[in-house]
């Protein structure tokens, strides 16, 4: 049995879930472009993937297993509407920016399918701890290609500007590609090398 | 008005390609890409269902969610937009299911070429992106048929040119790290960037 401090902080380097279950990523590369956008998303997928941890694990004596996906389903919608009136509320203009990925938090794979790897099988408190780990690793690659595309992209952080750029009578000239959707691709691939690089076991097999 | 709609699909099928443009159903999109003849399954699987799925959700958008839309029912006031997520996942997790009978019933061997792809539908991204998308565009019920069918073959291309991509990879030296999902990583962005071609053109 782990303990609830290995719960939190394994999936963060050990067994991330972007970097190694393949585990949603449509999100991942959509919404970093800016940091702000990025520490949303990340904020709002660590507490639905909590809080739907905890929810499943609650009843999981009771869901009959024929229908567990459409109970999970339903936990997980109802949770995402609450973050999404919550974003629109507080932060209309980035609800705006991240459009349609809010809703998609849905179909994220790290909130299914943590629910249906760990919360079935969890006591509640164990399972809410896994979820909250789980979106701390989501989070961390978001934040660190959000900081890189945002930083090198527009010369800015959180929309404060970091590196003076040449139109504004700065020094740095941007580099447009950061803040194309492509280079989202070369981060996150760039990241699971560096990280596979440092912990071998996790290369892939032919 | 035929022009209008050959130009919705052309753009749904390449300019806003929802893999490569949109990253929507990018957990499949990595995960069920390493052989052609399995992406080509999936491809078509999606196909289907986002073309019946939009199609349903746009009818229960325009007559039941959009503010006043109740207006029929004598409830011109009432806005439920924000049951839409739940209404949308519920109507793609239904439609599923019952494509999945009606093939297992009528279509057998479709059945089962398609197999475990159908249950893993439902989680596909793209498929509840469309219909996100489709709401926030406030496309009318002959747009939202044209725009299903065209994001879904937008989608199946990407994934067999990915696995195309994929099988030939296996003869080149990659170097361990990046073995598996790295290189799919990379190679996506490079099919990404041969894709941004397509944004400029105006239909």
């Amino acid at each position: 049995m782990k303990t609830y401090k290995e719960i939190i902080l394994d999936p963060i380097f050990n067994d991330n879930p972007i970097a190694l279950q393949i585990l949603g990523i449509c999100s991942a590369l959509a919404v970093t472009s800016k940091m702000e956008t990025a520490v949303v998303m990340a904020l709002s997928v660590t507490l639905v993937t909590g809080f739907s941890n905890f929810f499943v694990s609650l009843i999981r004596k009771l869901i009959p297993s024929s229908i567990r996906i459409l109970v999970e389903m339903t936990i997980i919608a109802s949770l995402v509407i609450i973050a999404d009136q919550l974003i629109k509320a507080y932060a209309y203009n980035i609800s705006k920016e991240l459009s349609v990925y809010v809703g998609l938090i849905i179909t994220n794979c790290i909130v299914m399918g943590r629910a249906e790897a760990y919360a079935l099988k969890n006591p509640p408190v164990a399972s809410f701890l896994d979820g909250i780990g789980n979106g701390f690793g989501y989070a961390f690659i978001l934040i660190v290609v959000g900081f890189i595309r945002e930083l090198f992209g527009s010369g800015k952080l959180f929309g404060i500007s970091i590196l003076p750029l040449v139109n504004d009578g700065g020094w740095y000239t941007s580099n447009g590609l950061f803040l194309m959707p492509p280079s989202a691709f070369f981060l996150i691939g760039l990241i699971i090398w560096m990280i596979r690089t440092f912990k071998p076991e996790q290369v892939e097999e032919d | 008005m035929f022009e209008h709609y050959l130009s919705l699909f052309v753009k749904s099928i390449f300019i806003e390609n929802m893999a490569l443009a949109f990253f929507l159903g990018m957990c499949t999109f990595m995960a069920i890409s390493k052989k052609v003849s399995t992406a080509v399954g999936l491809g078509i699987a999606v196909v289907v269902v986002q073309a019946i799925t939009i199609p349903v959700n746009n009818l229960l958008y325009q007559h039941v969610l959009k503010e006043g839309s109740l207006a029929w029912a004598g409830l011109p006031n009432v806005d439920l937009t924000f049951l839409g997520l739940i209404t949308y996942i519920g109507v793609i997790a239904a439609m599923v299911q019952i494509l999945e009978m009606v093939l297992d019933k009528f279509v057998p061997s479709l059945y089962n070429s398609l197999g475990i792809f159908l249950p893993l539908i439902t989680v596909n991204c793209a498929i509840l992106g469309g219909s996100l998308f489709m709401v926030e565009r406030d496309y009318n019920f002959a747009e939202s048929v044209v725009y299903g069918f065209g994001s879904g073959i937008g989608w199946a291309l990407a994934i067999v040119a990915l696995a195309g991509i994929r099988e030939k990879m296996k003869y080149s030296n990659v170097p361990p790290g990046l073995k598996g999902l790295g290189i799919t990583f990379l190679t996506a962005g490079l099919m990404a960037m041969a894709f941004m071609l397509f944004s400029g053109i105006q239909l």
